[in-house]
């Protein structure tokens, strides 16, 4: 009886110490993570996976496409040199700022706007683009605006700050929170909602598919996106400012501009080109 | 119509299939290692080592209570807090094992249980250590009276991989997402067509469970 | 996390309700529905096994979350509107059903065949023998396991946090959105479901002793 009971001891030991062996590596804060980027030639990245027209996985090559995708692409190689290679895991509005914190990804640009709460645990980049919250609902509804939304059901995902600005705005507005913006707009079409609320970028983007919906009320909120970063890394924040100038100023942000939004009703994309 | 003919073009069907492919690599992973541990863990309950087993069988009664949900939250949020950061798959496999091994672990507890404890007695009495007792007398009795369960919880395991779909674990439920992100349209075709495919799978275990189960009655 | 919780209270405990809610009302429904089917799977007609089996494979071979999602966004489309508690509870409902069909139906099984007979050749029909001397021992024998599914129905009841069921999981989303504090939110919502699940938990293996 004895000797089972040591083997056994000896073997849930043995299991405690391996799962325990991933700790004790070096904390996050004191890393430096442009040194350990530059040394790897690798920008990890957190994107979306199921956003159309801003990150989504193509099905055909499993690849992620988007202009934040692109974009991203376009700051990597400034920052590290034209080799300098992107690295991406697709994220949720939900796990995006963990990820970051936990360091699983280097940069989040990932439709985030930026806000004093959020820039209480992370830092941000300067903003990259200019959405605004807008409402989509079905053609011939009686909601014109987003005053109409007050003892309304309102879809959105869960995770963005579209719920937020709701409450403020619409205080008697209720709302409900999807897993993905696609799960909400379906949710509107079976009428558990009576408009869908969130970023007029991504709206557009639905829209695309939905002609009998349509964008209403335009824009009661400025959401400017920008790229999170974890707090305490200076010199990355620096690095990824100047490489978006750089992406600015060669006329690149302006052509996937028009590469992605040029042709999307409902979204004028001539208000978004930077000079 | 147009939406179902579309959303089933021969290009997304690969994509999801390519997602029942990950699907099933961590059902199986996960089913092996948790069985392994869940044998080890199952065996340390029922051997009532003081202390120890009363610890290992809080938790495992902590850990079975859980949502599998939260499990899979805190595998792949909290455990780079302790350094250590999975991607999504092995977070998921982590995940999973970690559950399953507890759900294993009771059941094999139970099956070493149902093993009339006589027969232990009597091993016993020929001069055998506890050990090997266990390993040709009492297990292989015990293991074959577990096999039903073994398999559904193996069920509930394949059909559990869509709850990772929320760390964005590129399985069939996740792949359906981004299927539908490229027309909201595509949604209930796409939903459909996924509870057929996990349809198929589970179901083809479940039969040959019942197949096995006869074959050893 | 202290802080956490009392900022949060009324959002955790709210939460905290409409899971217990939901897990009552679909435990009591499954309960039902899980019987008649096991009933259906062990009658003499073969019309009634077939449909019996077919209703039990089918719905337990399915993720609740599909099941979930059709009844959420599929069934206001075309029949009548829900709400995702509302669909979530139904979903809920239906795979526990099957589940607990299995467990009463191997319960029926594991009564002795004679005691059906020696009804029956003693003038009862199918039903009273099923009523009166089957169903009362088969009931007893799964008890335990009963009690499995109804612990797995209330984490189960996790998936209404996919449809906008309000419950524990979706407030837990939502603080833990809002807070960014993800870890200690989730640790939370884990304390709060042992709450349910450990004590039915504890006192189905304290059952189960006796009974053994």
């Amino acid at each position: 009886m004895k000797r089972f009971k040591y083997v056994t001891l000896l073997i849930t030991s043995l299991l405690l110490v391996l799962t325990l062996a991933g700790c004790g590596s070096k904390p996050l804060s004191s890393q430096n993570v442009l040194e350990n980027d530059k040394q790897s030639n690798t920008i990890t990245w957190g994107v979306k996976a199921d956003q159309k027209l801003i990150g989504l996985i193509d099905v055909k090559d499993g690849q992620e496409k988007g202009f934040e995708i692109d974009l991203a692409k376009a700051i990597t190689k400034k920052v590290l040199g034209k080799n300098g290679k992107a690295k991406f895991v697709t994220v949720t509005s939900q796990s995006r700022i963990p990820l970051l914190k936990n360091g699983n990804i280097d940069a989040i640009i990932a439709t985030m706007s930026i806000l004093p709460d959020r820039k209480k645990v992370i830092d941000f980049s300067d903003s990259y683009f200019s959405a605004g919250q807008s409402i989509l609902v079905k053609k011939g509804s009686s909601i014109k605006s987003v005053k109409d939304l007050n003892g309304k059901t309102v879809t959105s995902a869960v995770g963005s700050n579209s719920v937020d600005n709701i409450h403020k705005i619409a205080p008697k507005a209720r709302v409900l929170q999807l897993p993905d913006f696609a799960q909400a707009l379906t949710a509107l079409k079976s009428g558990q909602g009576e408009a869908m609320t969130t970023d007029n970028v991504i709206l557009a983007g639905l829209a695309v598919e939905n002609p009998g919906y349509k964008l209403v009320g335009g824009t009661f909120t400025t959401e400017p996106y920008g790229i999170g970063i974890n707090k305490g890394q200076g010199d990355f924040k620096k690095a990824i400012n100047k490489g978006l100038k750089e992406v600015i100023k060669d006329g690149t942000y302006n052509k996937l501009i028009m590469k992605w939004f040029g042709n999307v009703p409902g979204f004028n994309y001539k208000e978004v080109l930077r000079k | 119509m147009q939406n179902w003919i579309d959303a089933y073009s021969w290009i997304n069907i690969r994509f999801l299939l390519q997602g029942l492919e990950i699907t099933i690599l961590i059902s199986v992973i996960s089913v092996v290692l948790s069985f392994i541990f869940g044998s080890v863990l199952g065996i340390i309950r029922y051997a009532k080592i003081p202390y120890f087993s009363r610890i290992v069988g809080f938790i495992i009664d902590v850990v079975r209570n859980l949502p599998l949900l939260l499990i899979i939250f805190f595998t792949y949020f909290g455990l780079p807090a302790f350094g250590f950061k999975p991607d999504t798959i092995p977070a998921a496999i982590l995940a999973m094992t970690f559950f399953e091994s507890m759900m294993i672990a009771e059941i094999i507890r139970s099956g070493i249980l149902a093993v009339d404890i006589g027969q232990m007695e009597a091993a016993r009495a020929q001069g055998m250590k506890l050990g090997q007792a266990m390993w040709h007398v009492i297990l292989p009795q015990a293991y074959k009276k577990m096999i039903p369960a073994l398999v559904s919880q193996f069920i509930s395991l394949i059909k559990d991989t869509s709850l990772a779909t929320i760390i964005v674990v590129p399985e069939l439920m996740q792949h359906g997402q981004v299927v539908y992100g490229q027309n909201p349209n595509y949604i209930i075709p796409v939903f459909v067509i996924m509870a057929v495919m996990y349809f198929i799978v589970c179901y083809a275990l479940s039969l040959l469970s019942k197949y096995i189960d006869r074959r050893m009655a | 996390m202290i802080k956490l919780l009392v900022d949060n209270w009324s959002e955790f405990i709210s939460g905290f309700g409409w899971t217990v809610l939901s897990s009552i009302v679909a435990l009591f429904f499954s309960l039902i529905i899980g019987s008649l089917f096991a009933i259906l799977e062990v009658m003499p007609s073969k019309v009634a096994r077939v449909i019996g089996n077919v209703y039990v494979e089918i719905f337990r071979n399915i993720p609740l979350l599909v099941i979930t999602m059709f009844f959420y966004l599929v069934i206001p489309l075309y029949v009548v509107k829900i709400n995702g508690f509302t669909a979530g509870t139904i979903g809920l409902t239906i795979y526990t059903s099957a589940f607990i069909a299995e467990t009463v139906r191997s319960g029926i099984n594991s009564v002795d065949v004679g005691q059906m007979e020696a009804s029956r050749a003693q003038g009862m029909t199918f039903w009273q023998a099923m009523r009166y001397i089957v169903l009362p021992q088969a009931f007893k024998l799964v008890i335990p396991p009963l009690g499995n599914q109804f612990i797995n129905l209330v984490k189960n009841s996790s998936v209404l946090a996919f449809v906008a069921g309000f419950d524990l999981m979706y407030q837990g989303n939502a603080i833990a959105s809002t807070s960014f504090q993800t870890v200690n939110t989730y640790i939370i919502v884990g304390l709060f479901y042992l709450v349910i699940t450990l004590p039915i938990s504890y006192y189905m293996q304290h059952l189960e002793r006796k009974l053994a």
